[in-house]
This record gives C-alpha cells, structure tokens and sequence, in this order.
C-alpha cells in the first residue's frame, strides 16, 4: 500500500476501476446496511461496519452499495445488518458480529444463500 | 460505550438523523491546558430552547423525538467525571453544536479510539452528508474534507468501492497518526503500567 495518500492516488483508482469492471455480487444490485443508533453502536455496530468494509476490500467486491440506518426498533437485535439483493426482499440479520458479517457478505452477498441462522425471526 | 469516537459516531448520527447536509467533527488536544475538546456541528433542522433543555435527559426523550437518547447523557456523564462539561448549542432550521471538554489527562477519561474508523463508517455509509474532520494537537492540525474525493470520483465509483475504501481509511489513519504522533501513547486503548 502506498504510504502517502494524495488525490493523485484516487485518480488512479478511478482510471483502473473504469477499465475492469467484474462484478462478483449476486445478481441484481446488491445493498448492505448497518443500524448505526445508539443502541447499535453500543452493541458493537461500528466494528460490524468496518468487518463488512475490510471484507469488501479484501475480496475485491464491486458493486455493494453501503448505507447505514438509525435505531429500527430491535435494539436487543443489534448489532442489525440488512441485505437486499436486487428485488428480492430485504432480509434483517441480528447479533451480527464482524465474523458474522464477513460470513454474510460472502454466502449471501456473493454467493446469493440467505444465512438462515442468523435472521432475526419476524 | 468505551471509545469517545464511538460517542463522536453517536453524535453525528444525531445530526444525520436531524437532516443535515454539512456535518464537521473538530477535536483539539491541548497539550498546555491540558485539555480535550470535540466538538459535532451540524446544519440540521435543529432545536427549540425546550427541547435543548431536554436533551441531556435520557427520562424525558419519547419514540417520536428520534433527535435524542441516551447517547448525550452518557458523553455528558463521562465528561463531568473528568473535570469536563459537554452544552448543546442549536437554532431551528440552523443547526445543532455538541460541545464537549474534558480534562485531557483525568484518569477516568476514556481513550479516543478509533477515529479513522468512526470517520469510514459516517463517509461510506452517509455519502449525501458533507463530511469534515478537524483534528487539532497545539499547534498542527490535520483536516480531512470529503468534498474533493467526492469531486474528483464523479459518479465513476461509489464510496463503497474496495479500493476507494482502501484510499479513505488509509488517508484518514496517515492524517491521525501523523498529528498524533507525540500523543498516541495517550490515548492507547489499553495503557500499561
């Protein structure tokens, strides 16, 4: 990694990134979301984030859109991720540390299988 | 929460949450005065004096002022332990300030933490907010502003790209790092001796 980041580095990311464009995601665009409340953030939510950012970078995934949410009511839940794949329904995962979030990014987010065991239940 | 970053992440949801577009967090470690300042400005829709009043009160908050919870209580708590005080400036339709000051050496006062990942997850995750963090030590500070990153990717690559995720968090850890450079040892998440 270079040591000194500079707009000059960014330009280039942009450059190469035009050039090859795999996306690895399940089809269909793919978003991810965090619960960023305070009952999140207590629970760990931060560190869940950056699980799914540094999973993102270190497999290359292209494609993920990345937003965070507020308290959604499940404060006992949290830290909560939610994945919505193209149109299918947006599935709500709960307790989600950031072994769990790498998990969920890689069998769901990339390989299109709902991680069952880790939903909240509705 | 063990990290003041993560009461700055709380904060700065708040503002987020309040609509805002322009969101600054500043931090000032005053080595002479020995203290330790940050401040959350946002341009929300801000509040009334009621409920100004209101906001340190973790009793009074209801589900329908999403504006407050127990996060300002909490960072307003742990600066009263440390010889600090935290005041929440704001004017409807202006914005809010969250103000915060501790005694920079107290030894209750929590470590700082991970400021470049509080930063990550706001500008990955909110990209409609204009982000600025103001990092200050005496006499050297180290501003970090979205807005050329911003300019400079266009609608090419998002934020969430693997590599422009490289890019910020590196720039953001460079930029702290060097600023702190002659404070990290205090704010160390766990201090020997």
């Amino acid at each position: 990694m270079p040591t000194v980041k500079s707009l000059d580095d960014l330009k280039k990311i942009k450059e190469q990134a035009t050039q090859k464009r795999d996306i690895k995601t399940a089809s269909g665009q793919a978003q991810v979301t965090v619960a960023m409340g305070t009952c999140g953030i207590a629970a760990g939510a931060r560190e869940t984030m950056k699980a799914v950012l540094d999973t993102i970078e270190t497999d290359s995934l292209q494609g993920i859109i990345v937003t965070q949410t507020g308290c959604i009511g499940l404060c006992e839940w949290e830290p909560i991720v939610q994945v919505t794949i193209g149109d299918q329904p947006k599935v709500t995962y709960g307790k989600v540390t950031p072994e769990r979030a790498q998990q969920i990014l890689k069998e769901h987010v990339v390989g299109g299988q709902v991680v069952k065991g880790l939903v909240v239940p509705a | 929460m063990r990290e003041l970053s993560l009461h700055l992440l709380d904060i700065a949801e708040n503002g987020v949450s309040a609509g805002a577009q322009n969101i600054t967090i500043t931090i000032v470690e005053d080595l002479r005065t020995d203290r330790l300042k940050l401040a959350v400005e946002d341009d929300g829709r801000g509040m009334d004096a009621a409920m100004v009043e209101q906001v340190t009160n973790p009793f009074t908050t209801t589900r329908t002022t999403r504006k407050v919870g127990l996060g300002i209580p909490l960072l307003k708590l742990a600066a009263e332990m440390c010889a600090g005080s935290l005041d929440v400036e704001s004017t409807p339709n202006v914005g809010t300030i969250v103000n915060v000051d501790f005694q920079r050496s107290h030894i209750d006062r929590m470590p700082l933490g991970d400021v470049a990942g509080t930063m990550l997850s706001l500008l990955v995750g909110w990209p409609q907010v204009h982000w600025v963090l103001r990092y200050r030590v005496d006499d050297e500070e180290f501003v970090f502003d979205d807005a050329p990153i911003k300019a400079e990717l266009g609608d090419a690559l998002p934020l969430s790209d693997p590599e422009v995720i490289g890019f910020l968090r590196g720039a953001l850890r460079e930029g702290i790092a060097d600023v702190t450079r002659r404070t990290r040892g205090d704010n160390l998440m766990v201090t020997e001796g």
